[in-house]
């Protein structure tokens, strides 16, 4: 679960972060009260779960209370990464005399969390992950014993030379670490850390995101999550027990297993088609997991046909085949489908679909053909 | 010979609730060793003909328990990977999904200075056809054979076992490694098994999107391994930044898209299908005829 910059940046905060202190608001209207109270210059700032706000014109600097409230009503509205822009951050404009970034994340690699510290700051990380590593500072952290306050100043002493400097820099890092811990977080990012022209350190941008699996034991967290409305369809989908991504095909998916969504998604593009979405129904498959997911599939209006594939080793077939016969019964579409089935209780599965008139292939690559051919208007050649 | 289990392997199973219970049936009815049960408040009964114990450490000391596989409920799962180690597992198999990633890399830390492996978690498990089965695995797909399998993920394991099995290529060990960010083993611990074990002659790499141990794997064959692999990556249609089912199953920073682990397998010299179908035509092209 993402964050966005404003729960991120309170987060921090709670914890002890210096951070830039704005003021959120949803109309223009509000904008000039807001840079009144923050001070002029203010920087107003899309609040979006995407990265290149400043890039898609999100991020603005304003120094007049008339240009704060024309850059508001500007932001406001528009969509930066196909997410609508419903409310700025009125933050404080600062002056900045260097640019850093630090971040704890888990290294997959090493299995533990890494804190990642440099002085190529203000810029796209994984860019500079991805060209010029060597820039990058690792220190993996063990997860018993925390960040110390002693590995924090030697990464700090690689980035600051003055002494002051890089102690608060160490005790953000630490403070950081606290927050990545204890909200378990599986990203907490400060980019840019800056440097004032006083010499003071301060974050003025924020970026966490929250482990899902995770977010049981954080109810207060959880509260805070802000779905865009893709999001709230995948929550609806997860809270039935399903995992579901909508894409922008035309072959709407439902298959069991996570690699087996994606295989079928991947043999559906080899063979020319285009996959509507990713759809795993899980491991054991109720009928009713069934019905709703070929709700899902229908209201999707891009889908052209169905692909239903499935393997069964727990989920068994004649339990997916029952969802189906349910489904259809409840659903009115004229939606071609094609059904792969195979694996536990096939027979079964088998009969209670043929009884439906209803026949199935236990080939998952000429399902995928035939599913493609009836997205395409074509008569399914049996 | 196989890899991690075979018909000696003494099994408890940790969580008998209402999947622990019908999968320790399934996996006796495979014929694996199971020895015990751990289900708090259950000691003293018995499931499917074994004792059941109130801790993993009554487990081990009673019935010489040496791997734990565990159906426990995600919230306790970490800990329960952890009872199983310190009460002497050597090995433990985590099916359970959603265990927060924190409490994961300090498992992994723990484990690592007791000297426990893991498979998982989130994972079907492994199997040794004809011989043991621990986890979730449906075993009447698999065949005895000479074709290790190591996959990040359960139901498309089955699928490229079910082909395999179909043109006649048994499986020495098949392994679900796990589809979450961090985990026990990976592809380079099992292929290194796999390289030392008589019976396998091929080994299967069944990878996704997210991470970079396909790289790894990659550079790991080309290094130290004389028997062929053969690779398999999905997610090539995925759009990055979504998680695709798995934890781990997402496009995120370097080298974590299907097209850069295709790309590092074929530097290797690692062929790559393109179907589950082409995977059967590469390990025959490899190990000819059928076994």
């Amino acid at each position: 679960m993402k964050l966005e910059e404003f729960q991120a940046k309170r987060l921090y905060a709670d914890f002890g972060i210096p951070v830039t202190e704005g003021i959120l608001i949803t109309d223009h209207a509000h904008a000039k009260a807001a840079a009144e109270k923050v001070g002029l210059p203010v920087v107003v700032k899309a609040q979006v779960q995407a990265g290149g706000r400043g890039k898609a014109g999100g991020v603005k600097l304003a120094r007049t209370h008339a240009e704060v409230v024309e850059i508001s009503e500007s932001i406001l509205g528009m969509t930066i990464k196909d997410l609508l822009v419903e409310r700025v951050l009125i933050d404080p404009a600062v002056a900045i005399a260097g640019e850093y970034y630090i971040g704890i994340t888990v290294d997959r690699r090493k299995k533990l969390p890494v804190l990642m510290a440099s002085a190529a700051g203000g810029v796209d990380i994984e860019k500079v992950a991805a060209e010029t590593p060597e820039k990058i500072i690792f220190h993996p952290i063990n997860p018993e014993r925390g960040l110390r306050p002693f590995e924090a100043k030697q990464v700090a002493f690689k980035l600051f030379t003055d002494k002051k400097k890089a102690l608060a820099a160490a005790a953000i890092m630490v403070k950081l670490w606290c927050c990545y811990r204890d909200t378990d977080a599986s990203l907490a990012e400060i980019n840019p850390l800056v440097e004032l022209e006083d010499g003071s350190i301060l974050a003025i941008d924020a970026k966490v995101v929250l482990d899902d699996s995770a977010l049981y034991r954080h109810p207060d967290l959880e509260k805070l999550r802000i779905a865009t409305p893709n999001e709230e369809k995948e929550l609806a989908a997860k809270a039935m027990g399903l995992s579901y991504v909508q894409l922008d095909g035309e072959i709407g998916c439902m298959v069991n297993g996570a690699g087996l969504a994606m295989a079928t998604m991947d043999v559906i593009k080899h063979l020319g088609g285009t996959p509507a979405n990713f759809l795993d129904i899980g491991g054991s498959s109720s009928s009713e997991k069934v019905v709703y997911a070929m709700k899902l599939l229908v209201s999707d209006a891009n889908v052209k046909a169905i692909f239903i594939n499935v393997f069964g080793g727990i989920t068994r077939c004649d339990d997916v085949a029952r969802g189906l016969v349910q489904a259809l019964e409840q659903i009115n579409t004229d939606l071609p489908f094609v059904v792969r089935l195979t694996g536990t209780n096939e027979e079964e599965g088998r009969k209670i679909l043929a009884d439906a008139g209803i026949s199935a292939t236990s080939d998952m690559t000429g399902g995928a053909r035939r599913a493609i051919a009836l997205a395409a208007g074509e008569e399914a050649v049996e | 010979m196989s890899i991690l289990i075979d018909k000696n392997t003494r099994v408890m199973v940790q969580g008998l609730g209402r999947d622990g219970s019908f999968h320790a049936k399934l996996m006796k009815e495979y014929g694996t060793n199971i020895v015990a049960g751990v289900h708090p408040g259950k000691g003293g009964s018995t499931c499917e003909g074994f004792p059941v114990f109130n801790t993993a450490a009554d487990a081990v000391r009673e019935t010489g328990a040496e791997c734990g596989v565990l159906f426990v409920p995600a919230a306790f799962a970490a800990d329960a990977i952890l009872a199983a180690a310190n009460a002497g597992a050597k090995l433990v198999v985590a099916i359970s999904e959603g265990i927060p990633v924190l409490d994961m890399t300090r498992v992994v830390s723990e484990l690592n200075q007791l000297g426990t492996l893991l498979v998982g978690p989130n994972c079907p498990g492994l199997i040794s056809p004809g011989k043991s089965m621990v986890g979730i695995m449906p075993g009447r797909i698999f065949k005895k054979g000479r074709v290790g399998v190591i996959s990040r993920s359960g139901t498309l394991t089955y699928e490229v076992v079910n082909q395999l099995t179909a043109a006649g290529f048994g499986q020495s060990t098949a392994i679900g490694m796990g589809g979450d960010q961090v985990i026990g083993l990976k592809y380079n611990d099992y292929l290194e098994l796999f390289e030392k074990d008589s019976e396998t002659e091929a080994v299967i790499i069944v990878g996704e999107i997210g991470g970079t141990d396909e790289q790894d794997a990659a550079a790991f064959v080309k290094e130290h391994l004389t028997k062929p692999v053969v690779g398999y990556i999905v997610g090539r249609s995925a759009p990055p930044g979504k998680q695709m089912g798995h934890a781990g199953a997402i496009i995120s920073g370097a080298g974590s898209t299907a097209a850069d682990k295709v790309a590092a397998l074929r530097e290797k010299g690692v062929p790559v299908a393109d179907t589950v179908e082409q995977i059967v035509d590469l390990i025959r092209e490899r190990l000819g005829g059928s076994n």
